[in-house]
């Protein structure tokens, strides 16, 4: 099973840190799982032209087959200007039409205060429900007052990012068990 | 419809495209080398004409698992191979070649195919050929109705004046050789998307739809949207033929038929766009108002006519070698299609 999980922003520390620690987990949970944490800040991305995203090179080829080739996406996003970030959209930007379709999706949100709390729900999720994804309904949200010199200090933030990971592990399972399960219905 | 040898008399014509995909075999991973396609290509034109089929067309695409990107060079060779079937190409990239060496190539091919030949003019739904050929992708837009816009002034125009953005000025240019009609008959490819059939439908030039999957209905609003641009600027939609493309394979029954594509299909789709093709929506293909046309003859002849039936469409062409399937099958279903399916949708669409 192969799971990416995803720092959205090319600034800060603090959706690394709680996707790193999401993904520490999930290594030591499930060792058969292949993780891969893919930081935006380590890759130089053009914005979307439209184009196949087969039709990109360099770092724009590699982040978006990366994701393509994933069975789930473990989304770590801050909120900016009470969104997600630019650099985030543009990646689903960059893959195709219901290019999601057949993953699971789950966030974890990084934000300043509790006013941006019903952000992943009015703008993250439909995203990945117009692309398809199966949602893992709930997300792990945390605040600055969380973490301290890049490491999360509230101990119920790590149990909630535990729980997701359980979660989008035991989604993806049963999600890829009814997929099989309907394609041996099918002769061809 | 006589200024694109169509009669409609004769009922719906039946061709076949390639897109010259050159993809390994999915159950034993092998690819034959790019000679022995290309080979099987020009047969396949060969059979078809044979067959008595109408038409054959080969495609240019500039990326990996290709290999018809010199289009008009397999086009001149099943000219030279065959006599009576109309030749095409589906589709030729405008956006990134010259219309006048576009031209120069098509009506060569038409003088030496003897009046045979069509130029099917897209804009490419993968972007290789741009990086390649030079040409920067925001301009995608332009280029290609500037691009087609200078093809048609030619085909029209024996001597032409003509100013653009893409291209060095002409001068009382004489564009040569002439087709040996006269000129040639032009088409837009179009893909399921209304706006691009109403450019065309503007344009007054006849479409050519690509309908790989989903209910007919979907296109039909395609179709109507194009006829409604045709009338707004004044021509008779009576004028102007249009095309239907497609997914098509016979075998004895419907579920044999997708057994025997659906890897090829999937496969294919995985490598060259990315994604696979969906068992639930390959599944749904065998419904006889969907535009797919895999199956039984039968059930075949009965989709095609009752897509007849919902565009009034002038000619279908089939594409059925996608992903490798071997040559022993495409030859079989050429038999097929020339015993079974041809004397039955040509007795009910004459007119």
């Amino acid at each position: 099973m192969k799971i990416v999980a995803i720092a959205g922003s090319i600034v800060g520390s603090k959706t690394k840190t709680a996707i790193q620690y999401a993904t520490d987990k999930l290594s030591e949970k499930y060792p058969d799982a292949e993780v891969n944490l893919l930081d935006l800040a380590d890759y130089d991305l053009p914005f979307s032209d439209g184009r196949n995203y087969l039709d990109y090179q360099d770092d724009a080829r590699e982040v978006t087959e990366m994701i393509m080739g994933a069975d789930a996406l473990i989304i770590g996003t801050p909120i900016f200007q009470a969104s997600i970030p630019g650099t985030l959209k543009n990646i689903f930007d960059l893959l195709p039409v219901g290019g999601l379709e057949g993953k699971v999706a789950s966030m974890i949100v990084t934000a300043g205060s509790q006013r941006h709390y019903l952000i992943p729900e009015q703008q993250l999720k439909p995203i990945l429900g117009y692309m398809k994804a199966q949602v893992v309904q709930s997300y792990v949200y945390i605040e600055d007052i969380d973490f301290y010199q890049k490491e999360i200090t509230n101990d119920d933030v790590l149990y909630r990012i535990e729980r997701l990971v359980e979660d989008t592990m035991t989604l993806t399972r049963t999600y890829q068990k009814m997929r099989e399960e309907k394609e041996a219905e099918y002769d061809f | 419809m006589e200024k694109y040898r169509m009669d409609p008399s004769k009922g719906l014509e039946f061709g076949l495209y390639t897109l010259g995909d050159h993809l390994p075999n999915p159950e034993t991973g092998e690819r034959i080398p790019a000679s022995q396609r290309l080979d099987e290509i020009i047969e396949l034109a060969k059979l078809a004409e044979d067959a008595g089929l109408d038409f054959f067309s080969v495609g240019e695409s500039h990326q990996d698992y290709f290999t018809t990107q010199a289009h008009s060079v397999v086009l001149a060779a099943i000219a030279q191979a065959t006599k009576k079937i109309k030749i095409a190409s589906s589709s030729t990239i405008i956006s990134t070649l010259d219309p006048v060496r576009v031209f120069e190539d098509f009506a060569t091919i038409d003088l030496i195919s003897k009046g045979r030949t069509e130029i099917i003019a897209g804009r490419a739904s993968r972007v290789g050929n741009f990086d390649l050929l030079g040409y920067d992708l925001h301009d995608y837009e332009e280029l290609y109705e500037e691009k087609f816009d200078l093809l048609l002034k030619i085909n029209q125009n024996e001597y032409l004046d003509w100013e653009g953005q893409f291209r060095a000025p002409l001068k009382n240019a004489h564009v040569l050789p002439r087709p040996l009609n006269g000129s040639l008959p032009i088409w837009r490819a179009v893909g399921g998307h209304p706006s691009s059939a109403v450019k065309a439908g503007y344009a007054g030039v006849p479409i050519f739809l690509a309908t790989l999957g989903g209910p007919a209905t979907l296109f039909k609003r395609t179709v109507d949207s194009y006829r409604e641009a045709l009338e707004q600027v004044g021509h008779d939609p009576k004028d102007f033929p249009i095309s239907t493309a497609g997914f098509f394979y016979l075998a004895e029954t419907t579920q044999q038929a997708q057994r025997e594509t659906y890897p090829f299909i999937n496969s294919g789709m995985q490598k060259t766009n990315g994604r696979g093709y969906p068992k639930q929506h390959f599944a749904q293909g065998a419904n006889p108002h969907d535009v797919m046309n895999i199956g039984s003859p039968q059930e075949v002849i009965e989709k095609i006519l009752y897509q007849h039936e919902t565009f009034g469409h002038q000619r279908y062409i089939a594409q059925m070698d996608f992903g490798g399937i071997p040559f022993g099958k495409l030859r079989k279903n050429i038999e097929l299609i020339g015993k079974e399916v041809l004397p039955v949708i040509r007795k009910y669409t004459a007119k």
